[in-house]
């Protein structure tokens, strides 16, 4: 196949595209007005949809369907005369060949192609809009196979034949217990972050929690109209061991009477700018300051509307909401306790409309079980807690399609996000911003799984700075992220000369991630903790979503082919060398390849004006020793120890990094006897090298070098994907089948090379075998940070604890 | 967030010499079981000097009266013991009182044998406010002597006379310091036994404004000892403890009584305008658990604010009228029936106040119904927590006191059933009768909500035998 016709293949996907828009526009007309967003880009991918499931409560619907996504990825593939399949000649090992390519002929060939997977969306809206909502459904439901809808909720009954009617469909009953505990089970199984503690007045006031790789026990209090608390063992196993009737309805009902406001959310709204004291009867009230005998202080509530009985003074409405909130939290938490403890689980987690997001009621429950279990029990909350009804009826729903045996990620890019439901917003306000809410989680092909050598996955936190926590850092790099945008949409137009509409996604993603950058300066915790890694792989998801699946294909192409035809002779210099010198020239040539990172900007500045600037440049911008981390001697005494028994190298950027700088390295872990694991990306980012790219350079360089060629023949080489998709790395996300080849081959040294792998993440990556962390910092707001400025080396290396 | 239970217990004046509520000759048999008593404590006291220091302050633990108050009656008892009580008797009025959240409680004994010569002694002051004490029902606006608790032909510290019980809304506490001022309290004695949180809260104006000495006594120590002593001396042979047999069933549910002879450990609850739950180990053992602020000053609190109502009994009177079903939402409302996955009962509340959420429902619902609905909302409630923490302190006995519980049958079989109910059997909730007029005792038979003792008594009788050891000690 020739470029030419790559072109025309691209050019027919957007006609089609377009196409598709349109019809989605036509239909949009019928829509009611009042509902603020377009609804295609609420109902997204409705005409693949197919097992529905649907949960309504008292007054918000949560649909979820599943749904493939046709989304066009990058595919390289090695031209025929370098096809596996016909291998070149094998040349004697002892010459090193160079292998003539034409100038003009790219090493590989990039097609764009269309790929099917599968998304989970949840769309939540008012019960107002139900019946608007079946209308579109319906109007664009495209497949007739399905044939029920999965049901639940307390509304299912009530819209049963609406829903019957409107989609002719079944509707099929789900336990709604069962649904929740499903749905809870799924979120905190593929979400990271998914949990939280609330800090009131903390900045932010969300604090999200690491999730163990072991889930259960753990008990769940959902705060509905009443309150149910459930005793959640395993994946199907979960108990009912309680409840309470003083619960959400009560707060409402109650709160009806006393205050004539009829709304749920303006009574927190009343009970947000109340004053319990009022009303309630305090200890201070009775004892005239703390009783101190009983360890019991003076504002402690003594008696709940105490004060109504024994004064004659009107009491505001404010005052009483507040009043009623404190009294049916502190309850709540008090019975959470009182359970927690009889059952000896430490993990508790609050769901139900009562919780919802609002902070008045999150700090109130966690202020409840503060004092009640004397901080041994965290009050925990979930950021999709509104979508587990929903979540689990639709597994039960799709149980014949296994969800439960892949792994999911939340899709930043077409996901709502946490709500900022600050009272101090005008509950209409609210409302109306938060009238569509979606959840789309992506399939991924691949079940992910910890490294298994985490020295304690449990507490293992993949980011090294948390930038919702830490303000000075989040200000910096969103702004960064901003700044680069316009590089990255030029990038991405680039990418695509041949595509006409290209400028207008390129357009549509830049509005779109620039509202994310924008929505997250408000709310960092919007996808759980803010981090650089998050925001990159924000801007992964969006650029996907405007279908550039790989901007950087054909740069990296470019440098890939450059860099092969220079390695050669990198080798023959490194041969040349004695020990010692060899290993500093080839941790320097580590580090000068990684200088090559499209993701920085003052990188890809520099590139995108000086195309000759190579890799003896980058050389001359390294930091000389000592670097600003170095631990080069202690690594340098170790390789006159016995040699590693497998290395596993997590690599990074294509081109001169992994071809002039990973390739010399692992070539001289391999010819001391050493198993090497290449471990890349199994999709697009940046310019990092993917698994299918390394695949074909590999080819290459064992065309030209014997000890790499041996050492795939032999099996010592193995490439392998690392079920990421992002510039950053999450070891306890990896790829199944990378996690059993580390444990199989007895791997004893990891390598992680680049800032966003051995940064912005893993740096205090604590394992169980020897590491090397290296990277070039290419950021001078960073480099300052850590003590040194741009272009400064980190060389870690670690010996694991004895 | 934590309630307090209202004051419980009441004292009548520090030197008043030991009460009984048993006929003359069996005196002497009192007293030796109080002082068996008296060495019981003080053992439990030991036991829980040491104890303390290892109990976290959080753990609450108590010990009942403070240290100082009370290792000196420990030391110095056993020659005041031999000392004649009528020697160290106290000079008139006899009072205490316990001012809790809502209500003071005030005790008064009028002795009905006074001499001659006494009365001649009688100071003017000290008439007078006798006469107005007993010839009143009612004192202002809001105070109100409980005429059918009053306790008559009662022998303490060797006199006769009869024992008055007045109540004012602990609101009232400045008018009262302020009369107390004006009528010269102060020259009456100069100490006066008090417990509840007013006794803290007030003690700065009763010293300064009235010249009152307080004397403090711990509330929960009161009550814990009060209720072994009333169970102890029983009532001809009737005992002072009750629980309902077959709760469950409306048809068979009937009251049957039980003896304490062994009751140790036991849940107490303590419903006054706050909740206090204290695990009993033995008499001078044990701790406080927890407490809930959902308690009679949220039932009257609330029913005030729904219906308009000023007062506990006006509130019960309505409640015992209404409906809850019709406030309350309930398992079958929203199920249809029995929730039969997690075995829950049709009738079971959901939602307390859940139907309220309708603006029609909110319509239909009478003050009736509201003050039901609420009161079966605060009774569930402390029943859930008071089965939590039996469960939790692995005991089997829940004994429900308090002044929530006076006059308020509904809530205790209500507590009777859910307990039981809830706990498949497996608790058993137990509630204490006083008789507080042995001479009309035959005119009641049954269950009867006149006859329904205010566990208050049980305090007020625990203090006044619980002063004698005061008497003695000074």
């Amino acid at each position: 196949m020739t470029r030419g016709a790559v072109g025309t293949a691209m050019a027919a996907d957007c006609t089609k595209a377009a196409g598709g828009v349109r019809t989605s526009r036509s239909a949009r007309d019928g829509l009611d007005k009042s509902i603020t967003l377009p609804p295609d880009e609420i109902f997204r991918n409705l005409e693949n949809a197919k097992s529905f499931a649907i949960d309504i409560g008292g007054s918000l619907t949560k649909l979820a369907y599943y749904s493939t996504v046709q989304h066009k990825v990058a595919k390289v593939r090695s031209f025929d005369h370098y096809g596996k399949d016909t291998p070149e000649p094998l040349l004697e090992t002892s010459r090193v060949d160079t292998i003539e390519v034409p100038d003009d002929e790219p090493l590989y060939e990039i097609s764009v192609q269309e790929e099917i997977t599968a998304r989970l969306h949840f769309v939540k809206f008012e019960n107002a809009y139900i019946e608007t909502c079946l209308d579109f459904i319906k109007a664009h439901l495209v497949n007739t196979e399905t044939k029920v809808i999965k049901a639940t909720g307390g509304g299912a009954h009530k819209f049963k034949n609406l829903i019957e009617k409107k989609l002719g469909l079944k509707v099929d009953k789900e336990d709604e217990m069962t649904c929740l505990i499903k749905g809870c089970n799924f979120v905190l199984r593929n979400i990271p972050h998914e949990a939280f503690v609330y800090v009131k007045h903390a900045d932010p006031e969300f604090r999200f929690q690491t999730t163990h790789p072991d889930i259960f026990p753990y008990l769940l209090v959902n705060i509905g109209s009443g309150v149910s608390i459930v005793r959640v063992e395993s994946e199907d196993q979960f108990e009912r061991i309680g409840g309470s009737s003083i619960g959400g309805g009560t707060f409402w009902g109650l709160g009806a009477l006393l205050t004539k406001t009829k709304r749920f959310d303006e009574l927190l709204q009343l009970a947000s700018k109340g004053q319990h004291t009022n009303v309630d009867m305090l200890v201070r009230d009775i004892y005239g300051g703390s009783y101190e005998s009983f360890g019991l202080t003076g504002d402690l509530i003594a008696s709940s509307f105490g004060k109504s009985a024994t004064t004659d003074k009107e009491f505001t409405k404010e005052d009483m909401a507040k009043s009623l909130l404190h009294m049916i939290s502190n309850d709540i938490g008090q019975l959470a306790c009182l359970y927690a403890k009889l059952h000896n689980l430490s993990r508790v987690y609050f769901g139900g409309f009562f919780i919802r997001g609002h902070p008045v009621t999150m700090h109130t429950i966690t202020y409840s079980i503060n004092y009640f279990t004397k901080g041994e029990v965290q009050a925990l909350f979930l950021r999709h807690e509104g979508y587990l009804g929903a979540i689990g009826t639709f597994l039960k729903g799709a149980e014949e399609d296994n969800p439960n045996q892949y792994s999911w990620g939340e899709n930043y890019a077409g996901s709502s996000g946490l709500m900022n439901s600050s009272p101090d917003v005008h509950p209409m306000q609210r409302t109306r911003s938060g009238t569509f809410d979606m959840l789309e989680m992506d399939r991924l092909e691949r079940q992910l799984v910890n490294l298994p050598l985490l020295q304690d996955a449990s507490s293992y936190i993949p980011d090294t700075v948390d930038l919702t926590e830490d303000a000075m850092a989040r200000e910096y790099w969103l702004s960064c992220f901003e700044d680069a945008l316009d590089g990255v949409v030029k990038r991405a137009v680039a990418s695509q000369p041949q595509l006409l509409d290209a400028t207008e996604r390129a357009e549509k993603f830049r509005q779109k991630y620039r509202h994310k950058l924008q929505t997250l300066r408000h709310q960092p915790f919007a996808y759980g903790s803010l981090t650089v890694r998050s925001l990159l792989d924000t801007r992964e998801h969006c650029l996907n979503e405007f279908n550039f699946p790989d901007p950087y294909s054909k740069v990296k192409q470019r440098e890939n082919d450059v860099a092969l035809k220079h390695f050669q002779k990198v080798v023959r210099a490194l041969e040349s060398l004695s020990m010692e010198e060899r290993q500093f020239a080839l941790v320097k040539g580590l580090l000068a390849g990684n200088v090559f990172d499209w993701g920085a900007k003052a990188v890809s500045d520099v590139l995108e004006t000086n195309s000759a600037f190579g890799f003896e440049e980058a050389k001359m911008r390294l930091q000389a020793r000592p670097w600003l981390v170095d631990a080069y001697n202690d690594w340098l005494e170790r390789l006159k120890g016995p040699p590693h028994k497998c290395a596993l190298f997590f690599v990074d950027n294509s081109g001169i990094d992994i071809i002039l700088g990973v390739f010399p390295f692992v070539r001289e872990l391999l010819s001391k006897g050493t198993e090497v694991i290449l471990a890349s990306n199994s999709g697009p980012a940046l310019n990092d090298v993917t698994c299918s790219e390394l695949a074909i350079v590999t080819e290459r360089i064992a065309a030209m070098d014997s000890v790499i060629r041996t050492a795939l023949q032999e099996d010592k080489l193995l490439l392998v994907q690392s079920g990421s998709s992002s510039p950053c790395l999450d070891l306890s996300r990896l790829d199944k089948g990378l996690a059993t080849v580390v444990w199989e081959r007895k791997t004893d040294l990891v390598i992680i090379e680049g800032m966003g792998r051995a940064i912005h993440t893993n740096y205090y990556a604590a394992l169980r075998c020897e590491s090397l962390k290296l990277a070039v910092i290419k950021n001078a707001w960073l480099a300052e940070r850590l003590g040194g400025r741009i272009f400064s080396v980190v060389f870690k290396y670690e010996m694991p604890p004895k | 967030m934590e309630p307090v239970s209202s004051g419980r217990s009441m004292v009548v004046n520090g030197y008043h010499g030991g009460g009984s509520l048993q006929e003359e000759p069996e005196e002497e048999e009192k007293q030796q079981h109080q002082q068996q008593h008296r060495g019981k404590k003080a053992a439990g006291q030991q036991c829980q000097q040491h104890r303390q220091p290892q109990e976290p302050e959080a753990e609450k633990c108590r010990t009942g009266c403070s240290e100082q108050e009370r290792a000196p009656s420990t030391s110095r008892r056993p020659q005041q013991r031999r000392e004649s009580v009528k020697k160290n008797r106290p000079p008139f009025p006899w009072f205490g009182m316990d001012i809790g959240g809502t209500l003071v409680k005030l005790v008064y004994f009028e002795p009905k044998d006074i001499t001659a010569e006494e009365e001649e002694e009688e100071v003017e002051n000290l008439r007078s406010i006798r006469k107005y004490l007993t010839s009143n029902v009612a004192y202002g606006s809001t105070g109100i002597r409980d005429v059918h608790l009053e306790l008559k032909d009662l022998t303490i510290c060797g006199r006769k006379g009869n024992l008055h019980f007045i109540r004012f809304p602990t609101q009232n506490m400045p008018a009262f310091i302020q009369m107390g001022k004006a009528k010269h309290f102060s020259s009456l004695h100069t100490t006066l036994c008090a417990t509840g949180g007013g006794a803290y809260k007030f003690e700065p104006d009763l010293r300064t404004i009235v010249n009152l000495q307080l004397r403090k006594l711990d509330e929960l120590d009161c009550l814990i000892h009060g209720i072994m002593y009333i169970d102890s001396i029983g009532f001809n042979g009737c005992a002072e403890c009750y629980y309902f047999e077959h709760p469950t069933d409306p048809e068979r549910c009937q009251k049957m009584t039980c003896a304490l002879d062994n009751p140790f450990p036991l849940l107490l609850v303590n419903i006054g305008s706050g909740v206090s739950i204290l695990a009993v180990y033995s008499k001078d053992n044990y701790k406080r658990v927890t407490g809930t602020s959902l308690g009679g000053g949220t039932f009257l609190g609330l029913c005030c604010l729904l219906t308009g109502c000023s007062t506990f009994e006006e509130a019960l009177e309505m409640a015992s009228r209404g409906e809850s079903t019709k406030v309350d939402k309930l398992v079958r409302d929203i199920y249809g029936g029995d929730y039969d996955r997690f075995g829950l009962p049709g009738w079971a509340v959901a939602s307390s106040f859940g139907n309220m959420m309708s603006k029609e429902k909110r319509e239909a619902a009478s003050k009736e119904d509201l003050a039901r609905a609420t009161l079966v909302t605060i009774t569930n409630n402390i029943g859930s927590i008071a089965r939590m923490c039996a469960l939790n302190e692995n005991i089997n006995r829940v004994v429900f006191v308090g002044n929530f519980l006076r006059i308020n049958t509904l809530s205790m079989k209500l507590l009777a059933y859910a307990l039981e109910y809830w706990s498949k059997g497996q608790l058993k909730g137990l509630f204490l009768e006083h008789e507080n007029d042995l001479q009309n005792r035959k005119n009641h038979n049954g269950w009867d909500l006149s006859k329904l003792l205010d566990t208050q008594n049980i305090g007020h009788v625990y203090t006044i035998n619980k002063t004698h050891q005061y008497s003695i000690k000074s």
